[in-house]
């Protein structure tokens, strides 16, 4: 029989670029006792174990194997799942489901990666086909920045409205002690950082980040046992749509996989007006454009309304609907790690325990994750335990 | 739990080279070989797990590559990471958590396109393992030896396996090896890591699975002959070589354990009715058939020799001929479900055991030397 | 099946992943490799709960998942556990087959080391024999500092 499923504990390293004293195993492990400290749980509450990350950025083949000392899966079952930056929200959808299921009444999850390791473009350009897309796609950046110029192009947004939503992420990250980059920046300093490619800057991508993220779902009839306030799972959605990347359609540089996950998040959860409805977003924003684009792909703005929306103030901390209170993805991104973050800060609003970076009375809220080819997943969390 | 069932199973044949499919190519045809076996359409399919592993395929994110082709488009899809017996545990539970009805599962490989000692010597710690060049056969050939000496486990025993298997897969239309050895056959081939000689050791095959599985509901819509999913469990062993003691299979023993609990089998040898086990090397099937309880610990040689794990044995193993005599690596252990179903159909052909199968067993692995096991039941009811 | 293939070749693109790697050791293990390196001594580590003292060293225990506690003096001489003759040569080998795998479990310890055999004929080795490590002229904090084991 179905069951509810919530996330009862959350924790995550204090994410930093290089992590010279502890290897793989031991970051993990970090994490997982940061989460288990947090649900006041011993690794014997652990029924399974879902592990992810990027095979080639640590050139870890059978990660779930190998990460048995740290990830506490020893004699239970254990299983990895990988699909590139969404793998963290791969993993959370994973963690519910098995949940949910029935089949597990605690699902121990955990994203990481150590990004330090590898040279992560090089890593990231074996995504694509090795025939038809490798040869033209230098890592994520060149795909991303198609997106912005055509942006640009088609609703007359500027580098400006750009650089107003990496100085929101870049503040409220100071906010947030676990985040890896923890600097104020203005507009002009994002403006005058080195051009990556054409429009976006330095200062509007997402770092590489050595970090884990550990997160524990939990049955309801349990979870509500286990913590004074569970997070609860109301709906999740992944659209991975495209195999090549020149399947997609760049023109307006909408993300068409954001508009059809969101459309059934909203769907199962019943949510008609996103933008009123929805108290928190943790949106996978890789770099500073999306958080223009994709919060009208979610249906927050009409087209190319993206930028009145952030410059209105609606989205910082104190607005009507904060987007990444955490810092968000341009502050911290440990891959693997990064999409279960997005999950784990909206448990940690959900519940109250978000300190410094809290948005005050959270009902709702929504987790992204962002990866692939163009893909896109959505969790919607709540106070309330669904019907 | 509520209850799910295999309502649909494709395959392709196993080859030692697919050069006329590119590796999505080859997922293809399995699937659409799995919804015309389950009389269905891929308007029917719910959601879509795929497995795949990044290190095989030559590339990070290898999910991207078979998503059009596992009908991803506006789907529901997700990936998991190792062998196919684990991506279908994933995909019952997303029919069972009341989200989809239809669960597609798919598991691929092109082994032919990687050099297998290169990858699965990246599976050891790069710290204080990899340097030593150890690969799947060296560290798995530690194993035999560590199992051999402990139970007095003669290599005529394991090519007893060997020769059984490869006969059997004369009767499999989709086996990569078509190969009548005898027991000295295999004694006399060539030795490759001490006690592993080549026909103790399976080949590296390309080839791709799909199963549709259901839930109850849908199940019963569907018709056809639903194999119904008894138990199902997994569990993991400890990571270096050195932390286990190699001779014994306590996550294998354990995962069993709850998937026979769930099934409601008290006795494994009596109510399993057949068995698709994880035969990498002729000597893991010895290990297994003791590790799920077939017979007793250290008796595996003798059960085979008896005979009893034949096709016309009491406990029938591996009568598809088994990894033996195909090993698409991450597709194998779906490979075993999908011939447990068939078994339980009756629709086996010349593999079909010679008896009514009620209840069959289907096992998957991930990692070095049996680190991980999966294990499926299957029914009738 | 098409019959394209009567005409044309199947063109097989050939490529290769070249990421480099900069795997950190972490604290515990670089102490051991470095241990190895200087003083040619192996050092374990003991479990609180279990009493295990793992080899190679970690910093959580396998089994009990807490963090070992103190380092102990592991002997260079140990006991064969298994072992292999690795005989057809993979490309990736530190050594020339037929060479021998092991593993040795170091008298001290209560975990196996997987490592090399050398100045010992492959047929000759059994499970039980004692070994004791040779190590490496030039050290480098690298587990093959040890060149390999050999018969006591
Ligand atoms: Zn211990």
């Amino acid at each position: 029989m179905a069951r509810r499923a919530a996330i009862v504990a959350t924790g995550q390293t204090h994410h930093r670029s290089i992590r010279r004293d502890v290897n793989g195993q031991e970051i993990i492990n970090e994490a997982v006792t940061r989460c288990l400290e947090d649900g006041e749980l011993t690794i014997d509450d652990i029924d399974a174990v879902v592990i992810g990350n990027m095979d080639h950025f640590e050139g870890i083949n059978y990660v779930d194997c190998w990460s048995v000392d740290g990830s506490g899966g020893f004699m239970k079952p254990t299983m990895k799942l990988t699909t590139g930056g969404t793998t963290g929200s791969t993993l959370a959808i994973a963690g519910y489901h098995m949940v949910a299921s029935g089949a597990f009444d605690k699902v121990l999850v955990i994203g990481w990666e150590k990004n330090s390791e590898s040279d992560t473009t090089g890593a990231i350009n074996t995504a694509f086909d090795p025939i038809w897309d490798r040869p033209f796609f230098a890592g994520a950046i060149a795909g991303l920045a198609v997106t912005a110029q055509s942006y640009m192009d088609m609703y007359g947004a500027t580098p400006k409205d750009a650089a107003r939503v990496s100085v929101r992420d870049r503040r409220h990250a100071c906010l947030n002690p676990h985040a890896h980059l923890r600097k104020e920046v203005t507009i002009e300093e994002v403006l005058a950082s080195p051009m990556l490619a054409d429009p976006v800057c330095l200062l509007d991508m997402c770092p590489r980040t050595d970090g884990a993220c550990a997160v524990v779902y939990a049955a309801e009839g349990i979870a509500e046992k286990l913590c004074p306030q569970p997070a609860w799972v109301l709906g999740v959605a992944s659209r991975h749509m495209y195999s090549y990347v020149s399947d997609a359609d760049f023109s307006g540089g909408a993300l068409f996989s954001m508009a059809r996950a969101s459309q059934e998040l909203y769907r199962k959860v019943g949510i008609k007006e996103p933008l009123k409805e929805i108290d928190v977003i943790e949106l996978y924003q890789p770099f500073s454009w999306a958080g223009l684009i994709w919060i009208e792909d979610m249906g927050l703005a009409k087209k190319g309304e993206g930028p009145r929306l952030v410059w209105d103030g609606v989205t910082d901390l104190g607005g009507a609907l904060p987007i990444n209170p955490s810092g968000g993805v341009i502050s911290t991104n440990c891959i693997g790690a990064t999409a279960l973050i997005r999950s784990a800060e909206i448990a940690l609003q959900i519940q109250g325990k978000a300190g410094d970076r809290q948005v005050p009375d959270v009902n709702l809220g929504v987790a992204t994750g962002f990866g692939g080819c163009l893909w896109t997943d959505t969790l919607a969390y709540g106070k309330k335990k669904p019907e | 739990m509520e209850r799910a069932a295999i309502v649909g199973i494709g395959q392709t044949k196993a080859a030692g080279r697919f050069k006329e499919f590119n590796y999505p190519e080859l997922v293809y045809p399995a699937v659409v070989a799995a919804l015309e076996d389950a009389g269905i359409t891929i308007d029917d399919i719910d959601n879509v797990i795929t497995t795949s592993n990044d290190f095989w395929d030559g590339r990070t994110i290898a999910s991207m590559a078979t998503g059009d082709v596992s009908g991803c488009w506006d789907r529901n899809i997700s990936c998991v990471e190792g062998d196919g017996a684990f991506g279908a545990f994933y995909g019952m539970c997303r029919c069972l958590s009341g989200h989809y009805g239809t669960t597609l599962v798919t598991a691929y490989s092109k082994g032919s396109e990687s050099i297998s000692a290169y990858i699965t010597n990246a599976a050891f710690d790069p710290i204080y393992v990899r340097s030593l060049g150890l690969d799947m056969v060296s560290a798995c050939a530690l194993q035999a030896r560590r199992y051999m000496d402990r139970h007095n486990i003669s290599e005529e025993q394991c090519a007893v396996v060997s020769s059984k298997n490869h006969r059997n897969a004369l009767g499999n239309p989709n086996a990569h090896l078509h190969l009548d050895l005898s027991v000295e056959d295999v004694m006399g081939s060539r030795m490759i890591c001490d006690p592993l000689k080549l026909y103790d050791c399976s080949p590296v095959s390309d080839g791709a699975v799909a199963v549709v599985i259901a839930n109850e509901d849908r199940a019963r819509k569907i018709g056809g002959k639903p194999a119904w999913i008894k138990g199902v469990s997994f569990c993991m062993d400890n990571y270096l070589l050195g932390d286990r003691d190699l001779a014994e299979y306590s996550a294998l023993e354990k995962a069993a354990k709850k998937a026979y609990a769930a099934a409601g089998i008290s006795d494994p040898r009596k109510e399993i009715d057949v068995a698709e086990v994880y035969d990498a090397f002729s000597y893991q099937e010895l290990m297994w058939t003791e590790g799920l309880g077939l017979c007793e610990q250290g008796g595996g040689g003798k059960l085979a020799e008896s005979g009893a794990t034949g096709k016309t044995g009491d406990i029938p193993v591996n009568p598809s001929g088994g990894l033996l005599a195909s090993h698409p690596v991450i597709a194998a252990g779906l490979i075993r479900i999908a011939e447990a179903v068939r078994q339980i159909r009756g629709e086996a052909g010349d593999m079909q055991v010679d008896k009514d199968v009620r209840t069959a067993l289907a096992h998957g692995v991930n990692g070095v030397a049996g680190q991980s096991h999966c294990v499926w039941i299957l029914g009738k009811e | 099946m098409s019959n394209v293939w009567e005409s044309v070749e199947p063109r097989v693109y050939e490529s290769q992943i070249k990421v480099p790697y900069a795997w950190q050791a972490g604290e515990t293990a670089s102490r051991f490799l470095l241990t190895l390196k200087n003083e040619k001594k192996f050092l374990g580590k003991k479990c609180p709960k279990c009493a295990k003292v793992l080899m190679p060293p970690r910093k959580v225990c396998p089994y009990c998942f807490v963090e070992t506690g103190d380092w102990v003096d592991v002997s260079d001489e140990g006991v064969i556990e298994t072992f292999t003759v690795a005989r057809r040569d993979t490309g990736i080998m530190p050594l020339k087959p037929p060479f021998v795998y092991a593993v040795i479990r170091l008298d001290g310890a209560d975990t196996g080391l997987v490592h090399l055999l050398g100045e010992i004929e492959p047929g000759a080795v059994r499970a039980g024999m004692r070994v004791k490590a040779v190590f490496a002229e030039e050290r480098t904090g690298k587990i093959l500092d040890v060149e390999h084991f050999k018969p006591v």
